[in-house]
């Protein structure tokens, strides 16, 4: 029987970003295409987060590997910017899996046109905005630095990043 | 379309790239505060990123593979315009360069998302969004800092008149030109600079910062035809000492 989109999409929920252990690729919305052929042949696309990415010949190795645990004969992961990815593309599982973490999720279709749209992020440990922006640079490419007035604990935000 | 023309715009872009975020990088370690380190370091990250995605570009169109063309080339064989290799001097010196840098790049991707040029298109939307961070991060600091104390101001005014002959080299023509515009790949160098000193301006009125009038200004170019100062060969020798030293290694 042929395979589907569907059920591949849910083989790879296994592989998980590197440095957000608890965040799957698919979720982190980084996988933007798949092919699967009348031969059985795969083709999965994969974006960057941002270009810079360090973790990206590692999560694409890490598809790849995954796809041969599952026995797939012939596959080709690519990566590109024909579908540029953007915090929009996290899913509402990813993000739910972003604050649990401890990391708070980025706010949705927000247009960054100023810093200020960065301050008073909700606190992912007690949920006050009572909260400061304390650098839009982070540990990872795509972190931001805050501290919470409430719980007196810093803490990071997963960054917006439009087009 | 023009392959060696596009081979020059993506050279140019991507040796600026390459040589800010090596400069940026130096500032790993020793900023003047923990956050100011971390978002130089992050900066240099996301330029060399995309210099890396630029140099895969060229790869595709035949030039040799990314490391090769950004570690194995010599000083006069680089196309980034000046004002990127000049050393890093003291914090403000490294702000107002990035202040100005930023601000132009970020205007060059917004007219390059509709170059007809289909790779450099779809890559320049995401460098957009990334930039946009380097540009807030900028304008910011330069809006709280020149309007602060008077040495602030008067250290980051003498940056300023530094390099804004220098920040003028960015927009040196290329050889090319003419096929660019043509090709619907870039809409010319020329077309950025009133945006870009628009764009400047409007922080700088919030300063107690003079901008020079650029009409009366000779900017310093050469950088774009392979003529630099002499801080770009050591800067070339540090960034590829490592790579120098077995270009085979697989890291």
């Amino acid at each position: 029987m042929k395979l589907t989109e569907q059920e591949l999409l849910a083989w790879l929920e296994e592989v998980k970003d590197p440095e957000i252990p608890v965040l799957s690729l698919v979720d982190l919305g980084v996988i933007t295409k798949i092919d699967i052929e009348d031969n059985g042949k795969v083709s999965v696309v994969m974006t960057p987060t941002f270009s810079g990415c360090p973790a990206m010949d590692m999560m694409k190795q890490e598809v790849e590997e995954s796809l041969a645990r599952k026995g797939i004969q012939e596959f080709e992961v690519k990566i590109n910017f024909d579908e540029p990815w953007n915090s929009n593309k996290i899913s509402e599982k990813g993000r739910k899996a972003l604050k649990e973490f401890g990391l708070a999720p980025p706010p949705t279709d927000t247009l960054i046109v100023d810093l200020d749209i960065l301050e008073h992020v909700a606190c992912p440990f007690c949920d006050s905005e009572n909260t400061l922006m304390k650098s839009p640079f982070g540990p990872t490419l795509c972190r931001s630095l805050h501290y919470c007035n409430n719980c007196k604990q810093g803490f990071e935000q997963f960054k917006p990043v439009n087009q | 379309m023009n392959t060696e023309a596009i081979k020059d715009l993506l050279y140019k872009m991507a040796d600026d790239l390459l040589i800010l975020g090596h400069r940026n990088s130096e500032w790993t370690g020793m900023g003047p505060l923990l956050e100011e380190d971390i978002s130089f370091s992050s900066m240099a990250q996301d330029k060399v990123g995309q210099s890396y995605v630029l140099y895969q570009m060229l790869h595709d169109l035949g030039e040799q593979e990314p490391d090769t063309v950004a570690f194995t080339r010599n000083a006069d064989q680089f196309h980034n315009c000046q004002m990127v290799e000049l050393p890093n001097g003291e914090y403000d010196f490294s702000l107002i360069r990035h202040f100005f840098y930023d601000n132009a790049e970020i205007l060059r991707f917004q007219a390059l998302t509709t170059s007809t040029f289909e790779p450099l298109a779809k890559a320049v939307v995401k460098f957009r969004g990334e930039v946009r961070y380097h540009v807030l991060h900028a304008n910011t600091f330069i809006k709280q800092l020149g309007s602060s104390t008077d040495e602030a101001i008067s250290k980051l005014q003498a940056s300023i008149d530094i390099l804004f002959p220098y920040a003028l080299g960015m927009f040196e023509k290329s050889k090319f030109e003419k096929e660019l515009i043509a090709d619907g790949i870039f809409t010319g160098e020329e077309s950025l600079i009133e945006p870009w000193i628009e764009a400047i301006q409007k922080v700088i009125d919030q300063t107690s910062l003079r901008l020079p009038d650029y009409k009366t200004i000779t900017p310093v170019y050469g950088g774009r035809y392979g003529t630099h100062t002499e801080d770009l060969q050591p800067l070339v020798e540090e960034m590829s000492a490592v790579f120098r030293v077995d270009p085979t290694a697989d890291w």
